[in-house]
């Protein structure tokens, strides 16, 4: 594969649970972090250094190398205002862009029917684990949701290869369109057809890839294996999304274990993702956001750390101009809101950035608003 | 013996007014009749009500409930075991509808209490419902009534409640009620509130109580809907139920839920019923009963309009998910696994007690993507394939014993066994194939119990199954 002009690619990883910010971009220069952090805490001299400030958490070292190569945005202080500390609103308004009612469209759900209006590639959009985020809903919108890449697929539960490929067969038949029916019976037909449409293409991704990267086990690891893969197999795949296991950063005990377990695995999926697409000279159309729904509480409860705002978040790729963006949320307690890191910067201006400089999208009907762009591609 | 067209009715009625049934129940019910089962479905509590001591004693997380997970797999189990499938229908019918979300009330013990409340209420006057509601501590917490005091209303009940719980945006092409309206109603319901919230931390989640704080009840007149007085919530309840909207509305989301695929909600003010007569036929029962849901249901499932409406509704991921296993007969006792089974029905677009808004899900075709299809069609699939499930070893024995063979015969009977389905000639013709693809094993033997079990998987994975 060549480096061609291609269209720009973006991938999305969501850290589900509520990622806790101040022992990941730890404040390490600022005396009220061990202070708010008599327990809890990223050791005095261990974060991995940027600016004397702040540095990033020890676990973290294949994207301390990224942001070091000038390739990761780092977006401090993120969030949205009257912040909301229940895990399912908070990310319900990241998916749906709507902090003050409940809406049902996903960003990327409009994103992928602006970018493809009349599903002429029902693989535009791609999400890997079981059930679709909101993030991606949208009515008539077609997105693959993929729990297992080996062996995504319809009747996947026939064993036998000659037995399935002929119930296949007679699945593609019996919802082939006919005409007279009713036109909800016509949208099955429409979706059945697409989704094994989809089923058929993704499944040629395994074997048409081969890599010298070795992902680790863990479920990020592997789903971003697969979106490498996919991405690698040129079907046209536009916008792919994956998440961290359900609630997996909610921290509220045993947290410093549990937190530098699930940076190691999380750095080294990012940072074998690059070094995978950079293997296969396909990483200048990719650019990967990597996020959370809220931070969490600045002072610890003595084995972990309460829901709090304010996160953090960071954007990768060959595209990305490498920094730090938005202030840091200041730790004194005059300028907490409610014992939480106040926000500096709404998560609309992420994706909006996201959208038109690195989509070529107008990202105001999709995010529902205007926002101010960091320009970080 | 019931006649084939017998059966086929009941398994209609044991879809739409339960969650499907056995072969061998349709026929038990088809000899008592038609309309004795609509009887016995409308008095669920001469049933006995399931059996929980023994699943506590299963599943010992249950005890406190408190996560979301947890009450969805309960739910599940009794779903597919309960002996009073309509009580347990008319509860999901109602929390489609009377929405409240896990997002919000983070504590999934609450709103089981909820439905236990639709449980009991659900079939009965639909004053008493809304009376109940209106005193539900996850609903009063959900709508921030608990949030609206005198001389300051949040309006957020008192607008859904006339919105989405019981009257309607408009009708016939005018609205139902007026911005004012709304503002009375939030006044008539201040100091309906919940008992002090107890710290999480470090004992767990404690359930709320209703209480009425009468020093933060607003004692001057209101006018709502052109009635003036000073109204206290339950004078609201009782104005609302007497207007012809209520009827409307009750009517329209039953007819939607148990007979036939509406327009969404939001389309109603305009749009007229899908089967006007139908739907005067229930405002006028609605009326005629003092509103009682019970009265209601007696009307439409004896009704044409029903019994002819077979297969004019998308199964929603609860009906494909207990449905399914109803006839598969699994999880008929506790046993591991029924966590994943209850996330099966997430997985297909249904995160039960937590829908995406206060307006529930939508419904009917919009169930379906590409995504939750592939859902919908392996779940089934798989369950159907496994000949070791009692309710599959029952469907070959009953072939064996009746010597069913031919491609033919075995689509047809297959088809009658899962629960008197109808495919459209082209679907058949390719089941057949299929089937006729398998040779002509002998009854008796492993192969023809595979084969069989193939021939499930294909009927299964058809558009005509996603419709009940």
């Amino acid at each position: 594969m060549t480096a061609t002009k291609k269209d720009p690619v973006l991938v999305v990883l969501q850290l589900s649970g509520g990622n806790d910010a101040l022992n990941t971009l730890v404040p390490h220069g600022d005396p009220l972090y061990y202070d708010n952090r008599p327990s809890v805490r990223v050791p005095e001299g261990q974060a991995l250094d940027i600016n004397g400030y702040v540095g990033l958490n020890p676990n973290m070292g294949p994207m301390k190398r990224l942001y070091d190569e000038g390739k990761m945005a780092i977006i401090q202080g993120v969030g949205y205002a009257n912040p909301n500390r229940s895990h399912f609103r908070s990310m319900d308004i990241w998916h749906t862009c709507e902090p003050d009612k409940q809406g049902t469209e996903g960003w990327l759900g409009r994103a992928i029917r602006e970018i493809d209006p009349n599903k002429e590639n029902v693989l535009t959009g791609v999400n890997f684990g079981r059930g679709l985020p909101r993030a991606l809903a949208a009515p008539g919108v077609p997105v693959a949701s993929v729990g297992n890449l080996a062996t995504y697929g319809v009747l996947t539960g026939i064993e036998a290869d000659e037995q399935r490929t002929e119930a296949l067969d007679i699945f593609s038949k019996m919802y082939s369109p006919t005409i007279g029916r009713s036109s909800v019976v016509d949208y099955l037909s429409q979706t059945g057809m697409d989704a094994l449409k989809g089923a058929d293409i993704l499944s040629t991704a395994p074997e048409m890839y081969s890599s010298s990267v070795e992902y680790g086990d863990d479920v990020v690891a592997q789903y971003m294996k697969n979106i490498a893969q996919v991405h690698l197999a040129g079907f046209g795949t536009r916008i792919l999304y994956t998440t961290a296991p359900y609630n997996s950063f909610d921290t509220h005990a045993g947290e410093l274990a549990a937190h530098a377990k699930l940076w190691q695995n999380t750095s080294n999926a990012v940072g074998d993702f690059m070094d995978d697409l950079r293997e296969h000279d396909a990483s200048d159309n990719v650019t990967l956001l990597v996020f959370t729904e809220f931070g969490r509480r600045v002072h610890d409860n003595g084995s972990g750390t309460d829901h709090g705002s304010g996160g953090v978040a960071f954007v990768i790729g060959e595209n990305v101009k490498g920094g730090l963006y938005g202030e840091y949320p200041s730790l004194e307690e005059d300028k907490l809101l409610e014992g939480d890191l106040h926000f500096n910067n709404d998560f609309r201006s992420i994706y909006t950035d996201l959208l038109e400089n690195w989509m070529g999208m107008d990202a105001q009907p999709l995010v529902n608003g205007q926002f101010e762009k960091f320009n970080f591609v | 013996m019931p006649t084939n067209q017998e059966i086929a009715q009941m398994a209609h009625l044991m879809r739409r007014a339960g969650f499907g049934a056995t072969y061998a129940e349709l026929e038990q019910r088809a000899a008592d009749g038609y309309e004795a089962t609509v009887e016995e479905l409308l008095n669920p509590t001469a049933q006995p009500d399931l059996e929980m001591d023994i699943l506590e004693r299963h599943f010992v997380d249950w005890r406190e409930m408190n996560a979301l997970e947890v009450n969805q797999a309960y739910w599940t189990y009794r779903m597919i075991n309960t002996q009073r499938p309509l009580q347990e229908k008319v509860a999901l019918f109602w929390h489609g509808i009377l929405c409240t979300g896990n997002s919000k009330c983070e504590h999934g013990r609450q709103i089981q209490l909820q439905l236990d409340m639709f449980r009991e209420l659900g079939m009965g006057n639909f004053d008493i419902l809304l009376k109940g509601l209106s005193r539900d501590p996850a609903m009063v917490f959900y709508l921030d009534n608990c949030m609206s005091h005198k001389g300051s209303i949040n309006e957020n009940w008192g607008r859904e409640l006339l919105e989405l719980f019981a009257m309607g945006v408009g009708m016939d092409g005018h609205a139902n009620y007026s911005e004012d309206d709304v503002k009375e109603a939030a006044r008539a319901f201040t100091g309906w509130t919940i008992t002090n919230a107890i710290p999480r931390y470090p004992y767990g989640r404690y359930e709320s109580g209703f209480i009425y704080n009468p020093y933060d009840h607003d004692e001057e007149d209101k006018t709502f809907l052109g009635e003036t007085g000073n109204f206290n919530g339950d004078d609201i309840v009782e104005i609302i139920c007497r207007q012809p909207s209520a009827a409307r509305f009750v009517s329209r989301h039953l007819y939607n839920f148990f007979v036939a695929d509406e327009v969404q909600v939001p389309a109603w003010q305009n749009t007229p019923p899908r089967d006007p007569e139908a739907i005067a036929l229930l405002e006028q029962t609605y009326f005629d009963s003092g509103y009682n849901l019970t009265a209601m249901l007696r009307v439409l499932f004896n009704s044409d309009f029903f019994k002819n409406a077979r297969f004019e509704k998308v199964k929603s991921p609860t009906e494909v998910v207990i449905g399914t296993m109803r006839l598969v007969q699994d999880f008929t006792a506790p046993k591991l696994g029924l966590q994943p089974l209850a996330n099966t029905i997430r997985y297909m677009g249904q995160d039960l007690m937590n829908p995406p808004t206060v307006e529930g899900w939508h419904t009917g075709a919009e169930w379906i993507d590409s995504g939750t299809l592939v859902e919908r069609i392996n779940f089934a699939a798989d369950q159907v394939g496994n000949t070791s499930l009692p309710g599959i070893q029952e469907i070959v024995s009953r072939l064996d014993s009746e010597q069913v063979t031919g491609p033919d015969a075995i689509v047809d009977r297959c088809l009658e066994l899962v629960g008197a389905y109808e495919l459209a000639p082209e679907t058949r013709d390719q089941l057949v194939a299929y089937a006729g693809g398998n040779g002509a094993p002998a009854p008796g033997t492993p192969e023809y119990s595979e084969a069989i079990a193939q021939t499930l998987q294909l009927i299964v994975s058809t558009q005509e199954y996603q419709f009940a």
